[in-house]
């Protein structure tokens, strides 16, 4: 018999019930929980006259209503200057006070992006079913969870049940074999899969992450791969337990302390795909061809080396390729054949769940470290992906480098990732953007966002166009 | 759950790979508390020339002629016919909700993105997937005859065409009898409340940590 994936091991340790339609129940462990996706599932439960299965499974926090300036924040719920908005966040409060859930409320200084958060206060933990009213609740795969973004309904279903109804998925394997060049980060390995495999190259499946690549990553650097598998079309995103994941939740608020962690540990680090596992689709990626990369289109698998060009769609010779291609450039306002690095840009975004830990700005910092945004930059905005990182960034004097730049240094939350706040991105300007999708609108109505790492938009923001940001590195290290 | 049986309806082309949940409703509009009102913000960005708000007055606002939703001829469509990848992006089950609200009732595509094909299943919407040539062929009817209705049986599973043949398509035996009765998932799961209990304390003992609380 073949050896188990890492999906078939949890899934079999969480299986309560197959049933003979070919759907199973499976047993969740953690649901986190935000003010987007949550007030229809608490009204749910209320009018069914339902309680949660397990009140002390879920955490919750407020991200993507919640404003990022100084002065906004300094004021509270009442800081929230959209009504609309403020209803959401203050019902996310009532809710998690009427059901007995632990809340970090936008005025605790652990709040921050719900997948930040998760993984930060070790609510994240190796072995764990994971979801999340949240695409990106993929993102904790990276520590050996089985996560994925579930809709509203399912959310109250999980809340009243503590299982969800689920089909297994096939199992892909990715493997990026061999060492990452200098200034080639995460974001490019999983930009680079994307326009490898598509966006929906991995619907069905569950991808497992592997090869040296991945494996050389930080845990941070994992979750950035993990959180855009579902941009790849697979609901969750596996990397396999080792050293680095279990030293990465030791000593975390939520995780077992003492004896028990040792055996937690020893449990989480059989974790891993056997040697002779099946997968039924296999993508394998050479670490070494990938280069910075950079969305030029208005879907994550419109993407480029920052050394290509916009491509041309007379050139395409699939028909509907050449379509969405043309449809995609109109919106850009791009024209084919254009230096990637002639692109120029108008607004920087630094931030989103996809890169906003600690690591992440530390990259961007010492890109923009003595030197200034260009004058053609009309917003340069860094926002951390919690209270805690912004604590840790500040305590590096990270804020610092970014404010004698010229960009400013922002509250944690969602912000123009998706632009639900007062963050927007205005219509027809070019953003340089470490978060996940490049949609029409995305970032605010008309806004066109090219999709980056954190050091390539921080030399993006000095330069006001794209940059190799292996150039500056260099750069840098002859200065130094 | 809105039950569902048979439905006959007008079919609207959308011919656009890769429709995202933020195409189909935009993130402003995630900010309401309820699970209604969210059809006249359907495609909003497109179907709209200015930039919509949450409590915009839609009736004054201008439309954009061009988008296939502003047609007279499709006035009234309750089928959405389109393309490959449908529903990609955000889990958001406001995009359901907005289809449904605006009067959909079957959606009929070569793909759909995993989260969205689920969400349409909890909210009475069946989404259909087809070969891509028949839908290819599906396009080319609609466009070509004006008025072009499709019935769809979910018992016996066939979509009937105006000139009486038919195509069958598959459908996930859980949801389609979830469908058909417009049962409650969450009834259903709670039938099982004893083995969901046996398996939760046998996973508490063997792994306690996921069960700590934090410190």
């Amino acid at each position: 018999m073949a050896g188990k994936t890492l999906y078939d091991k949890l899934w079999d340790s969480h299986l309560v019930k197959q049933r003979d339609d070919g759907t199973a129940l499976i047993y969740i462990d953690r649901q986190l929980i935000h003010e987007v996706t949550s007030p229809q599932a608490f009204e749910g439960l209320r009018l069914a006259g339902r309680k949660p299965w397990r009140a002390d499974a879920n955490l919750a926090t407020p991200d993507h209503n919640i404003p990022t300036t100084k002065i906004e924040r300094s004021r509270g719920l009442e800081g929230i200057m959209d009504p609309v908005s403020r209803i959401q966040v203050r019902t996310l409060d009532d809710n998690c006070r009427e059901f007995g859930i632990l809340e970090l409320d936008m005025n605790d200084e652990r709040q921050g992006i719900v997948h930040v958060v998760g993984p930060e206060q070790g609510a994240t933990l190796p072995g764990m079913t994971i979801v999340c009213g949240d695409s990106h609740t993929s993102t904790h795969g990276a520590l050996g969870a089985l996560a994925h973004g579930v809709g509203t309904s399912e959310v109250e279903h999980v809340m009243a049940t503590q299982c969800l109804i689920q089909r297994k998925m096939k199992n892909m394997l990715i493997r990026v074999d061999g060492k990452l060049n200098p200034g080639v980060t995460a974001k490019d390995i999983v930009l680079a899969i994307i326009g490898d495999i598509g966006t929906a190259g991995g619907t069905g499946f569950t991808i497992e992450f592997g090869g040296e690549a991945i494996q050389s990553l930080s845990l941070e650097g994992r979750m950035t791969v993990c959180n855009m598998a579902i941009e790849a079309g697979a609901r969750a995103g596996l990397i396999a337990v080792d050293q680095t994941t279990v030293d990465y939740i030791r000593g975390r608020p939520f995780a077992p302390k003492g004896e028990m962690f040792d055996k937690a540990a020893d449990a989480w680090l059989q974790l891993v795909s056997d040697s002779d596992a099946h997968f039924d689709r296999v993508v394998v990626l050479d670490a070494a061809d990938i280069i910075p990369q950079v969305t030029w289109g208005t879907s994550p698998e419109m993407v480029a080396p920052v050394t290509g060009m916009v491509p041309d769609p007379d050139q395409e010779t699939d028909s509907g390729r050449a379509e969405n291609i043309r449809q995609a450039l109109k919106y850009m306002g791009l024209k084919p054949g254009t230096a990637i690095r002639d692109i120029k840009l108008d607004v920087v975004f630094i931030g989103s769940c996809t890169n906003s830990r600690i690591e992440d700005l530390r990259a961007a910092a010492a890109v923009v470290k003595g030197r200034k945004v260009a004058s053609s930059i009309e917003l340069a905005l860094v926002v951390p992906g919690s209270g805690l990182v912004k604590k840790q960034a500040e305590a590096e004097g990270l804020d610092k480098i970014f404010i004698e730049a010229g960009l400013e240094w922002r509250e944690p939350g969602c912000s123009m990732c998706l632009a639900m706040n007062a963050d927007q991105l205005p219509a027809g300007k070019h953003c340089a953007s470490t978060s996940n999708r490049n949609f029409e609108g995305r970032q605010g109505f008309g806004g066109r966002t090219h999709l980056v790492s954190p050091a390539m938009a921080a030399a993006a923001a000095i330069h006001g166009h794209f940059v190799d940001v292996r150039d500056i590195l260099l750069e840098t290290d002859r200065a130094h | 759950m809105k039950k569902f049986s048979v439905h006959t309806g007008l079919a609207l082309p959308l011919d656009r790979a890769n429709v995202d949940t933020d195409f189909i409703i935009p993130k402003q509009f995630l900010k309401s508390i309820k699970r209604s009102g969210f059809g006249v913000n359907l495609f909003d960005e497109r179907r709209y020339l200015d930039k919509g708000e949450p409590d915009a007055d839609n009736s004054k606002r201008p439309l954009n002629a061009d988008f296939v939703l502003n047609q007279p001829r499709y006035q009234g469509a309750s089928v959405l016919l389109a393309r490959q990848n449908f529903g990609c992006g955000s889990s958001r089950e406001h995009a359901p909700w907005a289809l449904e609200d605006f009067g959909f009732r079957v959606l009929i595509a070569p793909s759909f993105a995993d989260i969205f094909f689920n969400n349409c299943f909890k909210n009475g919407l069946l989404p259909i997937v087809l070969d891509k040539k028949i839908v290819d062929q599906l396009f080319n009817e609609v466009n070509a005859v004006e008025g072009y209705t499709l019935a769809v049986d979910l018992q016996a599973q066939t979509i009937t065409r105006p000139d009486g043949s038919t195509l069958a398509f598959e459908v996930d035996a859980f949801r389609k009898h979830c469908l058909l009765n417009g049962l409650d998932d969450i009834g259903l799961t709670l039938e099982d409340a004893d083995a969901i209990s046996v398996f939760e304390n046998q996973w508490r003992d063997k792994s306690p940590w996921y069960f700590t609380l934090p410190s």
